[in-house]
């Protein structure tokens, strides 16, 4: 291990947390989020929706089963940094191939260990949304960072990738996916390309989907605002499931809002309450926007699913288009799977209307 | 769906005295459950006959039966209560199996009373092997390879078939008890034969082991909407092999990715809907260390000791959850009440990691098998909480109160590399140091790793925790730099071990981080990571982060409790620290509560008004007592472990409340004690000091034989002895010698033994009024630990003018001490002389008791007393109040079969781990109630084995059974005396073969063993009672028990009313029988 090297992360509203930096060797800014899972550390940092955030982990011991071959979310990750407790530099996994830190170290990622994460994330519940700074030196004057950079652009694929396989084709629409997303959906057997989230309802058209998947991604769902109008018509064509961004994304093309949340929900052990039955299913969540329950229209959506401890929407469901939405993440990595019936149902949803319903050529 | 509105009573079943694998985490449970059922307005009707728990109060309960558990007794309850629905999943393996039973008879049916929560069907679909098998089959979820057996030479042929090793597990039995692995034909064999003894249906299932997997546990919940949640999962640092209770736990698990963390959550969740338990539920699983492969060892459909440890853990009430589960509420209807403003439908996420570390009796019992199995040993278990692994085992370490603060234990130094291998190959409980002495001789932890199969994550926790320790130790005081010493800290390394290693004193240490201002943060147990406010003051400390507990200005004052359960120190302790903490509230004091044993009612978040789960040493206490600045501290009602803190604690300039520490030195200084009765003109037994085994053999002669002897420096009677003759003084020598190191050996205490009748009385005391609630007698003479003894209250035998005479030497004592609280004073009554033994300045095991049966709030009056109250404005009585007309007899239970190679003849030495309570209108309803229940076979044989000592004074006794139409079995020389007296022997048993064979082949009522001494493995008595304890049969080794025991064989007791502790109260005609008279 290389000389332990003090670092600060400096807070906008002036909190200073010391620790030593592991990682990539460079500073960085973002704002601070944090997560309150116990396992999955991995498919945390390799997760597109925390594109320029800094995460703080609550569980205070992290690196303890390394980083195996399997568990990535994405190739690249693209978020700012992690904070964290303990670092365990000598982890135990028959499938680990790295430390923790080396994974950090490889992907560019810095990140400040050491840290009374508890408190820090006492601080940003108080504050609400808080940016920190991440840096070797104490910054004495936070340096605003006045535009927000178009995170859905950065780690959305630029070109299509197509996957055969012998079931119905699902477009799933990139606005910085989850690998497990795919996965989920090759398990079904389903073919399925992955598009830009910038791709026209026209160009979708052209790949004759059986079904469309927007997907999970970073930021203010209202960065997309100029293609709500595309996002509307793809899901009025085609069988549609969004999951967290996707979720919002469709809510806004039909006219609801969203808003902040003061500090997020992030974690895998949020409960949510199936209406239809009053059954509260575990869930794996990371968002910090939510749709506004009043901005519904409950003659176009149905709210489907509640949150157990804030009543926040959870999902939606077209009353007259085969569309689903849901604010968590039914593919889970990390979190439980309680709600991996979601994505079989949109499956056998298409399987079973298809394009009868929708014979527009 | 809401609280179903049907239900108007319910009735809950406990799980009845302490044993090992069955301990206070059910009165946590069951004291939580009841007062959930009460807030819904439901009125609770309890049994149990474990007098020392909170649940049997009555402000617990609405009404509660101290009562024997058994259908008989639960469906004389329900004809006259008539509840509307029993729950049954809350008084552990008792309960369950109880419930089971009344529903089989039919009795719940035929009384029209609903079985709340899990059905009977679903207990019986986790806990019959065969049926679980069949159920895991079915939903495809792998299990070990095994047959459930129900022979000896159906087991043979399977293992034939899948081969060894194989571990047996016998069908309904409580801790795994009767179960063991099997490496060879030979163990197959002995382990098979027990396992289908010890289960009541004689059914085992036999499974390949898969003995190194790691043991991963979840703690589910369930409603009745199909709702379902993990409380917490934990992993076992032991890998699979060693009983959970016998495990070092952590929470959450560690070494598990999320991958399989969610592989192992979807199928325990796959096994509760199956099940379709309603409330909660303990799975555990082995997982293969090398891939994702796993199984599930074992499902318990009911909350559990590891429940209690998850609850403690997360803040999340399972027992409380589970209980509002069973009277109609889904999941997301129950408002957490650790947040106040979220919802029990989640699944907590912690913040820090919890270690817990099993505490088991082997201090007391150096004759013990100390390997560790299948079959439980532990009595008790602490959990720590820290923010690094590192950190909470070494809070952990020094909450056991063994008087260890380091890994690195200075008597494993010394030992041979051949016998340290051993040692960690074969779990013992002292592997987690032979680990650390491992990686100090800088052995790989490769290797330690194969010998021990424990995950290296561990291990190099444990590793880097000797290296700290090794790096300290090459510094002086004056020259260890900073940063170690913060590292040290972070790591919470002791202050007492850094006293130890730089030989100066903790006060200098702690000097040095108030120099430094250095100290640990409190922070806050809340379930939910900080994510919501949480409004619970459940704290622990950590130096790895700031202090988050805010301040308040309120008046408070500290409980110390009594830490793990241990033999001699158990339950009664916490229930007199949580009446401590709630007389305070009523005193309009804060209550601050410091303990950390998880099973407690002490450490549920509603006991205290500011609970810290903390070490009770006075490093961590101290930092409390600044932090709270508390008025003044309690150490009355923590048993042994807060008075020991005492001298610590006034030295830092912290207010004791109560006797002072000057006064409490003068109980526990032998010579100072004499001279205080001496000038109060009390007489005493007579003793000396010696330091030599010459003095020790003149003083014995001196003092005349019997004596009794034991080492100065333990308390609790451990090692204590007594000795009928020289030769077995020189014995005791030696067996002493053999144990302990020879600077700790001496000096010893000789006392003379006086053979009379002892008795107990607890004193409240202002300092200047008395109130004794009453006497407790024993049935077994002096010379039997007051803990291991059958007493009874009001006493059968004493005059007026003894009782009289222990009063008036009570308040003499009470008075010059003086003492201020509550105390107990021993007594032995010979030849009309009344001697004092022993002064407890502490309350003790009987005040629990004694608190039910006459109602006197005696914590609460103890601590007024302490605040300054007088006690004659409290009661309008003092001295020795009205006598109740009705009688209590307590009788202790050993976990006989739980320790093996633990000989439990009855000695000065305690040797129980629990008691009951049987409560009569007569005294002899009350001994019936509290009497080992023997089977009402045809043919009643008795099995006798009395010492030359005792050999006359068993003619009248077993004449007595004789009358009865006892037959009787001896042993050759009593067989010889009994002849020649002209009683009948239908066996002569010469040997360990007739022994066993008089085993086999008959219904052996009880064992009459009177020993000469016991504890001696190498004699014939030894393996007799062995034997009795393999098959279940009461041994009895005093004749004052058997005596009791004959006195019940002319009584009639069908007509046996139950009745509720207040109905006892209220009876008005006294039976009072005097049974012996001096």
């Amino acid at each position: 291990m290389s000389v332990l090297e003090q670092g600060y992360l400096t807070l906008e509203t002036g909190e200073v947390f010391e620790g030593i930096l592991i990682g990539a060797n460079k500073d960085s800014i973002g704002e601070v989020v944090f997560n309150t899972s116990m396992t999955g550390y991995q498919e945390i940092i390799t997760d597109p929706s925390y594109a320029g955030q800094l995460i703080t982990f609550c569980y205070p011991i992290i690196g303890n089963y390394g980083i195996n071959a399997m568990d990535d979310e994405c190739i690249s990750p693209s978020l700012a940094g992690v904070v964290i407790g303990d670092l365990c530099e000598t982890p135990s996994h028959y499938q680990s191939i790295n430390k923790f830190s080396e994974k950090l170290m490889q992907a560019g990622v810095p990140g400040i260990a050491g840290v009374d994460t508890r408190l820090l994330v006492k601080t940003i519940r108080s504050r609400g949304t808080v940016k920190g700074y991440l840096s070797k030196a104490k910054q004495e004057k936070f340096d605003e960072n006045k535009t927000i950079p178009f995170w859905v652009e950065k780690v959305s694929t630029k070109k299509m990738q197509y996957f055969n396989n012998e079931g119905p084709h699902v477009v799933l629409i990139d606005f910085g996916y989850k690998k497990s997303i795919l996965n989920a959906l090759l398990d079904e057997n389903c073919c399925v390309t992955i598009v830009p989230f910038n791709t026209s309802f026209e160009k979708i058209k052209a790949l004759k989907p059986d079904g469309v998947l927007l997907s999970n991604g970073p930021g203010d769902p209202m960065a997309l605002k100029q293609w709500f109008p595309e996002i509307k018509k793809i899901t009025q064509h085609y069988p549609t499931l969004g999951i967290c961004l996707g979720h919002q994304l469709i809510a806004l093309a039909y006219g609801a809002k969203t808003e902040k949340l003061a500090y997020g929900h992030r974690g895998g052990n949020h409960p949510v309450k199936e209406l239809a039955t009053g059954k509260v299913k575990i869930t794996a969540q990371n968002h910090g926007y939510v749709v506004v329950d009043e901005s519904i229209d409950a003659q176009v959506f149905q709210i489907t699913y509640r949150n157990v401890n804030d009543k926040s929407i959870e999902g939606l469901k077209h009353r007259r288009f085969p569309i689903q939405t849901v604010q968590f993440h039914p593919e889970a990595h990390p979190g439980p799977s309680d709600t991996h019936y979601i994505l079989e149902d949109f499956v056998y949803q298409i399987n079973s209307v298809g394009d009868k319903r929708y014979a527009i050529k | 769906m809401p609280l179903n509105k049907n239900l108007k009573k319910v009735l809950v079943i406990g799980s009845g005295p302490i044993v090992i694998g069955q301990a206070a985490e059910f009165d946590y449970a069951g004291t939580q459950a009841c007062i959930a059922l009460k807030e819904e307005g439901i009125q609770v009707v309890l049994i149990n006959n474990n007098p020392a728990t909170i649940m049997t109060d009555e402000t617990v309960a609405d009404k509660v039966y101290i009562e024997p558990l058994n259908v008989e007794t639960i469906e004389k309850i329900i004809q006259k209560e008539k509840p509307d629905g029993v729950i049954g999943t809350l008084g552990g393996q008792t309960g369950l199996n109880l419930t089971v039973e009344l529903y089989e008879k039919g009795i719940l049916q035929k009384y029209n009373v609903a079985l709340l929560g899990t059905s009977v069907e679903s207990i019986k679909n986790g806990e019959d092997r065969d049926r679980f098998r069949s159920l895991m089959i079915k939903i495809d979820e792998p299990i070990p390879e095994s047959a459930i057996i129900h022979t000896y030479e159906e087991g043979v042929s399977f293992v034939k078939e899948i081969g060894f090793p194989v571990i047996i597990r016998p069908a309904y039995t409580l801790g795994g008890h009767g179960g063991g692995f099997a490496h060879n034909e030979e163990e197959l064999e002995n382990v098979l034969k027990k396992g289908l003894a010890a289960s009541p249906i004689h059914q085992v299932l036999v499974e390949r082991s898969i003995k190194g997997w790691k043991e991963i546990e979840y703690e589910v919940i369930r409603d009745a909407n199909d709702t379902c949640i993990i409380v917490c999962n934990m992993e076992n640092m032991d890998p699979v092999g060693v009983h959970t209770g016998d495990s070092i736990v952590v929470a959450p698990s560690q070494t598990l990715t999320d991958v399989q963390y969610q592989m192992l959550r979807d199928s325990s969740l796959k096994v509760i809907r199956e099940l379709e338990i309603i409330g909660g539920c303990n799975i555990q699983f082995a997982l293969n260390p090398e891939s994702n492969q796993y199984c599930i060892i074992e499902v318990n459909p009911r909350v559990s000791r590891s429940s209690a440890l998850a609850s403690k853990a997360t803040g999340y009430p399972i027992a409380r959850t589970a209980a509002k589960c069973a009277v109609g509420y889904h999941l997301d209807e129950i408002v957490n009440p650790i947040t106040g403003n979220t919802f029990a439908s989640f699944e907590p996420a912690i913040d820090y990691i919890v270690v817990k570390l099993p505490r088991f009796p082997f201090d007391k019992f150096p004759e013990a098998d100390r390997t560790l199995g299948t079959q439980m040993k532990a009595t008790g278990e602490v959990m720590a909480i820290d923010r690094t692994f590192e950190g909470a085992l070494n809070k952990a370490i020094r909450s056991m109160e063994l008087n260890i603060f380091s890994l690195c234990l200075e008597a494993n130094k010394s030992i041979d590399n051949e016998v340290l291998f051993e040692k960690l190959e074969r779990p013992n409980d002292q592997r987690l140091f032979m680990i650390a002495e491992a990686f100090r001789r800088g052995i790989s932890l490769e290797e330690i790793k194969q010998i021990t199969e424990i995950d290296s994550w561990f291990l190099n926790k444990i590793n880097s925790v000797v290296s700290l320790e090794v790096e300290l130790a090459s510094y002086a005081w004056s020259d260890v730099p900073l940063p170690l010493l913060k590292t040290a800290k972070r790591h919470n390394i002791s202050d007492k071990l850094l006293s130890q290693l730089y030989s100066i004193e903790e006060k200098q240490i702690r000097s040095k981080w108030k120099e430094l201002n250095w100290k640990p943060g409190y922070k806050m147990v809340d379930t939910c990571s900080a994510e919501f406010d949480a409004i619970t003051p459940y704290y622990y400390s950590t130096w790895l982060g700031a202090d988050e507990v805010e301040e308040t200005n309120s008046r408070k004052i500290l409980v110390l409790g009594s830490g793990p359960i241990r033999i001699g120190q158990g339950i009664e302790f916490d229930y007199c620290s949580v009446h401590a903490a709630k007389a305070i509230k009523k005193m309009g004091y804060e209550a601050v509560v410091i303990n950390n044993n998880p099973e407690t009612v002490s450490t549920d978040y509603s006991v205290a008004d500011r609970l810290y789960f903390e070490p009770l040493t006075a490093e961590d206490v101290l930092t409390v007592i600044e932090k709270e600045k508390v008025e003044g501290v309690l150490i009355q009602f923590g048993g042994q472990t807060a008075i020991n803190l005492a001298h610590d604690l006034e030295e830092e300039g912290v207010k004791i409340l109560g006797t002072t520490v000057e006064n409490v030195d003068r109980f526990e200084d032998r010579k100072e004690f004499y001279q205080l009765l001496e000038g109060l003109n009390i007489p005493h037994i007579v003793g000396e000091t010696v330091s030599h085994k010459d003095e020790l053999l003149a003083a014995a002669a001196r003092l005349g034989y019997p004596v009794l002897v034991r080492p100065s420096y333990v308390i609790g009677g451990q090692s204590m002895f007594t000795i009928f003759t020289e030769e077995e003084l020189n014995y005791y020598i030696l067996q002493l010698e053999e144990n302990s190191s020879q600077d700790k050996m001496w000096p010893l205490l000789v006392d003379r033994y006086i053979p009379g009748l002892e008795c107990e009385v607890d004193v409240i005391s202002d300092g200047k009024n008395v109130i004794v609630p009453g006497i407790f007698e024993h049935i077994e003479r002096a010379g039997v630990h007051s803990g291991d003894s059958i007493s009874v209250f009001p006493p059968i035998s004493l005059a007026k003018e003894t009782k009289e005479t222990l009063i008036d030497y009570a308040e003499k004592i009470a008075k010059s001490a003086p003492i201020v609280g509550i105390m107990n004073i021993q007594f032995v009554i010979y030849q009309n002389q009344v001697l004092v033994l022993e002064v407890n300045p502490r309350s003790s095991r009987t005040v629990p008791i004694m608190s039910k049966v006459t109602g006197v709030p005696m914590i609460e009056w103890a601590v007024m007393a302490q605040l300054g109250i007088s006690l004659d404005s409290l009661s309008n009585d003092t001295g020795l109040l009205t006598e109740p007309n009705y009688y209590s007899v307590k009788s202790p239970i050993f976990s006989r079969s739980k320790l093996k190679g633990v000989d439990h003849v009855l000695g000065p030495e305690m040797k129980s781990t629990g008691e009951v309570l049987g409560l009569g209108a007569t005294f002899h309803e009350a001994l019936e109630k509290a009497f080992p229940s023997s089977s009402d076979e045809t043919e009643n044989y008795l099995f006798c084995s009395i010492s030359d000592r005792e050999k006359q004074a068993s003619l009248p006794i077993l004449q007595q059974f004789v009358n009865e139409n006892y037959k009787l079995a001896a042993t050759e020389g009593t067989a010889r005396f009994l002849k020649e007296k002209g009683i009948a022997i239908e066996k002569v048993i010469r040997g360990n073969e007739d022994v066993n064979e008089l085993f086999k082949n008959n219904t052996i009522q009880a064992v009459i063993n009177i020993p000469n001494q016991g504890r001696n493995k190498i004699k014939f008595g030894f393996y007799i009672r062995e034997q009795a304890t393999r098959y279940n049969v009461p041994v009895f080794t005093h004749l004052d028990t058997v005596e009791a025991m004959v006195s019940l064989q002319a009584q009639n007791f069908t007509k046996s009313e139950v009745r509720t502790v207040t109905e006892y109260y209220n009876i008005k005609e006294s039976g009072v029988e005097h049974v012996k008279c001096d």
